[in-house]
């Protein structure tokens, strides 16, 4: 009993170290080019949590890192390193739209879960390729993934310029397909917060059950951690593999869909690949492949995230600096496994004092 | 002085790991130019000891003295310093060189930087000349024998100068004769002046060889006493702490209806060859059906076939009249069959899972433990408990993960899992291996409840005296055919042996028929 609370809480513990650790170094950094690091960081939290506003934009952001981070979690955990969430994000996005522009004027309660169902369903198939071809191929899921992330730009680069839009930005879709709701939108003094964070609220709920509770996600942990032993068990290795990738792309795709008509309301040419979809990866892996605290982390980015652009204003520091304090900090997050190395290393060597003293 | 003579003194000796010891006040001393049994059963302590002696653990308290000299190895490389070197049970050899360069890995030869490979070759040969350790200095690991491995390893501790060499349970990979080659290895190294601790619950190895032997069970050491004055039941209890039965307790098989029928099995290994090469076989309810062999003849891809888990290249596999030639696993399991994996770690549990989900890891899926694709965790947990109580598997509660557990726990899990489905045929391949006596007594004692239970058992083993002691009919496999099936009472070790080295069963016959001159009519059929 003793080594369980151990471990829960060293999964608390670690994640916190790490994001201390990430604020000390981004400070250091910031005193050895001059700058200030308490009024920065002050003006980033006091930005974000002293307006509605800008509160309302880190959720809003929460939101969608949520799902890339879910997403990129359940292909993970079944071994898989689905370094696509953001091309699959943008196929969600981009069918979304598609559907809610082509069909302005269905009733709401049909147009939006028309227009999400599109967007899950063709993240799904982006994601569902590199499964298929992994499963029946032995192909590379990193090496796929990453080729369809152009593929994914281009092509949406393509259909906006040619079918969709006359430039490229395409129409606003109608309020039909809007996942803005009036009532968050004056609680947060007009930011772009919508319903798209109560969607993110019930899959990580939804997440958690299916991974803990069905058959389906047991067979999904059991392939992660032993291949071997769950064929011998009659599990289906091809059958869960293309089930993770699908799971993971739709989790994308759903998000591709939220942010297309709930944070722009429309859909534009992107020069790169979304980093909200790479953002995803650090979540999860902060996050420890829980949803809940992937639903927590997806929030620290998106304060984090939002939280940066005030440090050029308010605090002097230059953009690129804080771009460099953010990316230590996610850094930090990231390099977690380090950090439990140290912690091991320091208390089993408290362990060893205490006993030889004895 | 007898005192001067301990080239090893460990005294008191504590290990804690947390609030567990695995160490508690352990004494060992090991004499000069001795063989040091260490026995003792899985978890006892044995391998925490000799990583304290060999430098990868500290212990909490206790005093270590190398020749007299009170020291602190507080790394391999201290040890190795103090001439202590180690003999691994999993060779650290690198499969894609030579002997020669293995050994000298770490310690190479060079002038300019380049590596003088026939300058080691010679120093290789020389040691290997000296101690009448035959191996090739040229020759690639990949391409030897286990035994020939194993020499390699133990020349790889001579070149780095130990005196002191540690056997971690030596003879788990060999054969019968590989085996007698390593006692007579392990005596003339003494003979020349090294002392020699081996790890082991073997008990006729150690009364084949040992000195003196110091027993350790449940991380405390219980006497040390000289082997040749002491009997392999006086060890075992010694060991495991009350008596126990070493023959299997059992009443002569009842044999019916085949559940299990091969006919013309081929199966190809990974690189294309032929590892079964058109088995016929039949496995009969209520008889358990022993597999002997030497490791690599083609048991394991059998038996990989039988369970799915490998495509069957040709002919075909009958299960309880069912026809289950390359089937899903899944399918052949609810067909009727439990398996018991030879790897038990990679095939037969998901160690950082809980042993409850182990334990309900062919069964998870079907009523009641699951409904419309939940998973009832109660039900699940309910007979995870019932298992662990029935099967006396030890652990700290059903939601400990897998690894958590001492490897014959781990195995008794397994075992419950795969009996408790009442399979019609249990297959069992190595379900012994690195176990200790108590465990070991517990399994066979299943395996012949299975059969008593008039259903069919497979048990493949590349111990002999296991295959020997449980199964009514043994088929010995070699070179990917079976050469003979003989029955389990009219054989002896040595013909098994010598089946097993691919000796024609019509000449192995007759040698032992030589040596023994009685006349056994062990053939019941043969190929």
């Amino acid at each position: 009993m003793l080594k369980v609370s151990r471990s829960k809480l060293d999964n608390l513990l670690v994640p916190i170290f790490s994001i201390i650790l990430g604020f000390v170094f981004g400070a250091i950094l910031m005193l050895f080019f001059g700058y200030n690091p308490i009024t920065a960081y002050e003006a980033m939290i006091m930005g974000v949590f002293g307006s509605p506003y800008f509160l309302g934009e880190a959720l809003r952001q929460a939101t969608i890192l949520t799902f890339t981070g879910l997403g990129f979690a359940i292909a993970f955990k079944a071994g898989f390193f689905n370094i696509g969430v953001s091309g699959q994000l943008l196929a969600g996005w981009v069918s979304a739209i598609w559907v809610a522009l082509a069909f302005p004027d269905l009733p709401r309660l049909v147009l939006v879960p028309l227009s999400i169902g599109a967007g899950v369903l063709f993240g799904a198939i982006w994601a569902g390729i590199a499964g298929f071809l992994r499963a029946y191929f032995g192909t590379s899921e990193v090496i796929v993934t990453i080729m369809l992330n152009f593929t994914a730009l281009h092509t949406t680069n393509y259909i906006i310029r040619n079918i969709l839009a006359v430039g490229n930005t395409t129409e606003r879709i109608s309020e039909n397909a809007s996942l803005r709701v009036g009532w968050l939108t004056d609680l947060t003094a007009g930011s772009r917060l919508n319903m798209g964070f109560f969607i993110a609220i019930v899959v990580v709920i939804l997440y958690w059950i299916f991974m803990t509770h069905m058959t389906a996600g047991f067979e999904i942990r059991a392939v992660g951690l032993n291949p071997f032993a769950s064929t011998y068990a009659g599990m289906s290795a091809k059958k869960n593999i293309i089930l993770s990738m699908v799971i993971s792309g739709a989790l994308a795709g759903l998000g591709g869909a939220i942010h297309g008509m709930g944070t722009f309301g429309n859909l534009f040419t992107q020069n790169a690949l979304p980093n909200i979809g790479f953002n995803g990866i650090a979540v999860a892996l902060l996050g420890l492949g829980n949803p809940i605290g992937i639903f927590f982390s997806s929030i620290l980015f998106g304060v984090l995230d939002v939280g940066a652009g005030f440090m050029p204003n308010r605090a002097g520091v230059p953009d690129e600096m804080a771009s460099i304090v953010i990316a230590a900090i996610i850094f930090f997050v990231g390099a977690n496994y380090l950090i439990r190395l140290v912690l091991n290393k320091v208390s089993t060597n408290k362990a060893v004092q205490n006993e030889g003293g004895e | 002085m007898a005192q001067t003579a301990n080239v090893i003194e460990m005294i008191g000796i504590t290990k804690e790991f947390g609030t567990f010891r695995a160490n508690d006040d352990v004494h060992l001393d090991v004499k000069k130019g001795e063989i040091h049994a260490l026995l003792g059963e899985n978890g006892a302590g044995k391998s925490t000891l000799m990583n304290i002696l060999s430098g990868l653990l500290e212990p909490t308290s206790g005093t270590i003295k190398v020749n007299g000299q009170e020291v602190q190895i507080s790394s391999p490389d201290v040890a190795n310093k103090l001439g202590i070197g180690m003999v691994h049970q999993h060779f650290m050899l690198v499969d894609k060189f030579t002997v020669a360069e293995n050994i000298m890995l770490g310690k190479e030869k060079h002038r300019f930087g380049f590596i003088d490979a026939k300058e080691a070759e010679k120093d290789v040969q020389e040691l290997s000349d000296r101690y009448g350790l035959k191996v090739d200095p040229k020759a690639e690991i990949a391409s030897i024998t286990v035994g020939m491995q194993q020499r390699a390893e133990i020349l790889k501790t001579l070149y780095r100068g130990a005196d002191i060499l540690i056997f971690d349970e030596p003879t788990g990979v060999l054969t019968p004769q590989e085996i007698d080659e390593l006692m007579g290895i392990m005596k003339a190294l003494v003979k020349e002046g090294k002392s020699i601790i081996l790890i082991t619950h073997k008990l006729d190895e150690i009364k084949a060889v040992a000195d003196r032997c110091t027993v350790i069970r449940r991380g405390k050491s219980i006497d040390t006493v000289e082997v040749a004055t002491t009997s392999q039941q006086e060890l075992a209890d010694m060991m495991v702490g009350r008596s126990v039965s070493f023959k299997v307790d059992k009443k002569p098989a009842n044999p019916q209806e085949p559940v299990l029928v091969i006919k013309d099995l081929v199966v190809k290994e990974a690189r294309g060859f032929d590892a079964v090469k058109k088995i016929s076989l039949e496995v009969k309810a209520g008889e358990v059906l022993g597999i002997a062999g030497v490791d690599g003849n083609g048991q394991s891809e059998l038996i990989q076939a039988i369970t799915g888990l490998t495509k069957v290249d040709s002919g075909t596999i009958t299960l309880d009249g069912k026809d289950i030639t390359n089937l899903k696993p899944r399918h052949i399991t609810e067909t009727g069959l439990g398996h018991i994996p030879e790897d038990r770690q990679k095939y037969g549990l998901i160690l950082p899972m809980r042993l409850e989900e182990n334990i309900s890891l062919q069964t998870y899926y079907q009523k009641p433990y699951s409904k419309n694709g939940f998973l009832q965790h109660d039900k699940v947990k309910e007979q995870a408990k019932r298992l662990i109580k029935e099967f006396d598997v030890r652990t700290q509660s059903e939601e400990s993960p897998a690894a958590a557990l001492s490897g014959g726990n781990q195995q008794k899990a397994i075992i419950a899992r795969e009996i408790d489905r009442n399979p019609s045929l249990l297959i069992a391949a190595q379900p012994t291996r690195g176990l200790d006596v108590g465990a070991i007594e517990y399994i066979h004692k299943r395996l012949v409840e299975q059969r008593d239970n008039g259903k069919g058992v497979i048990l493949m083993s590349y111990e002999l005296d296991e295959v020997m002691n449980v199964s009514d009919r043994i088929a010995v496999m070699y070179d990917g055919n079976i050469i003979a099936i003989v029955n389990a009472n009219e054989t002896n070790e040595k013909e098994l042996g010598l089946l097993m080295a691919g000796v024609s069963p019509e000449k192995a016959h007759e040698e032992v028929k030589k040596e023994t001159g009685k006349e056994s009519e062990s053939f019941v059929e043969s190929k």
